[in-house]
């Protein structure tokens, strides 16, 4: 009784693929779930302490030239390809499909993030949370989990360098999970005042009775769990367990 | 919303991101500004002119805040005193445009 009623409590906000902003630069065709660059949405600024959540196709190649960040962890995750990184940190590497990337950018950083392929595109996520310390110390990682058991949630980023995956500065957790059709399973939120924003990789997704397509975003908050059925076999998702007030 | 040129100011302490928050700041052409690395800079330039955005990037402590936010406001009272994440790539285009939106 007590979870029904938290269930029928929970608030949620559904976005659907179509409805990103979209940027075609040639080089860089990137689909934005919130508001960045010149697409402007003023309700679409963040779901709490999720500010970017880009969905990045670049072209052979090419990529992103040096830049700066500072005071934002930038969490990027490769669906298709190589990219290849460099920072003022000293780092050179490549990032691959199946790796997760994190700079906690605090004072500063200049990075640039190119297609290491020349004759492919190279897909990835491109995740921004607000930190909840100013003015770190920059920082690089890169973990390469592993996610080849199906049918559970793998959590690979959470607030704590001791836990599983990688860490970032702020109570937030990202869960992959790749899933055969009609699977169900539970996602219980982290820590109270925390929603979760689901994003739909591949495949289509049933959570707490919205059906959700490939690259739909889903936020739910005001609960303590959410219910995740996979409605086709092979069907991946990322679950962003962050705080509502950054 | 409030609509027409925008004066904008920010401080912070990284001066390579400062130099690209400067170039950043006058891309646009209904916006200009001035970027700087020290309160004293931010202090004269809102002494030479009038600004409607400041914003406080990274490097300025939580008590370094308290106490600019106190002499900007009372400087530029009629200014918006924000704090900027993300050094200035992707965000600052639309952050200014939700501030102006809610002035």
């Amino acid at each position: 009784m007590f979870q029904q009623m938290k269930r029928t409590m929970a608030k949620t906000i559904l976005h659907k693929a179509a409805t990103r902003g979209h940027a075609a630069h040639g080089w860089l065709d990137s689909h934005h779930s919130f508001s960045f660059a010149g697409y402007y949405n003023p309700d679409r600024m963040s779901f709490g302490a999720l500010r970017v959540l880009n969905d990045d196709i670049v072209a052979g190649g090419r990529g992103f030239d040096t830049h700066p960040h500072d005071n934002m962890e930038i969490i990027s995750i490769p669906l298709e390809g190589d990219l290849e990184h460099k920072d003022n940190l000293g780092n050179k590497i490549i990032i691959k499909q199946g790796d997760i990337q994190v700079m906690s950018t605090g004072t500063g950083v200049f990075h640039s993030e190119y297609n290491a392929n020349p004759d492919r595109p190279a897909k990835f996520l491109q995740i921004w949370v607000f930190p909840n310390q100013l003015n770190v110390q920059p920082r690089y990682d890169q973990i390469t989990p592993d996610l080849t058991q199906k049918n559970q949630l793998h959590q690979v980023l959470s607030p704590y360098p001791d836990d599983a995956g990688t860490w970032i500065y702020q109570a937030a957790w990202f869960n992959l999970g790749r899933f055969d059709k009609d699977f169900a399973t539970t996602y219980h939120i982290q820590k109270p005042g925390n929603g979760v924003y689901a994003f739909v990789i591949k495949g289509r997704f049933d959570i707490n009775g919205q059906e959700l397509a490939a690259r739909d975003g889903f936020g739910i908050w005001d609960t303590d769990s959410i219910s995740l059925t996979a409605l086709e076999s092979d069907a991946e998702i990322l679950l962003m367990d962050v705080p509502l007030k950054p | 919303m409030t609509t027409g040129h925008t004066k904008i100011l920010a401080i912070g302490r990284n001066e390579e991101i400062m130099t690209v928050m400067q170039r950043l700041l006058n891309a646009p052409e209904d916006w200009s500004g001035q970027a700087v690395t020290t309160d004293e800079a931010a202090y004269e330039a809102l002494q030479a002119g009038a600004y409607d955005i400041i914003l406080l990037c990274a490097g300025i402590t939580a008590e370094e805040e308290t106490a600019l936010r106190e002499r900007l406001s009372a400087l530029a009272p009629a200014a918006i005193i924000t704090r900027h994440y993300g050094g200035g790539s992707g965000l600052l285009r639309n952050e200014i445009l939700f501030l102006l939106e809610k002035k």
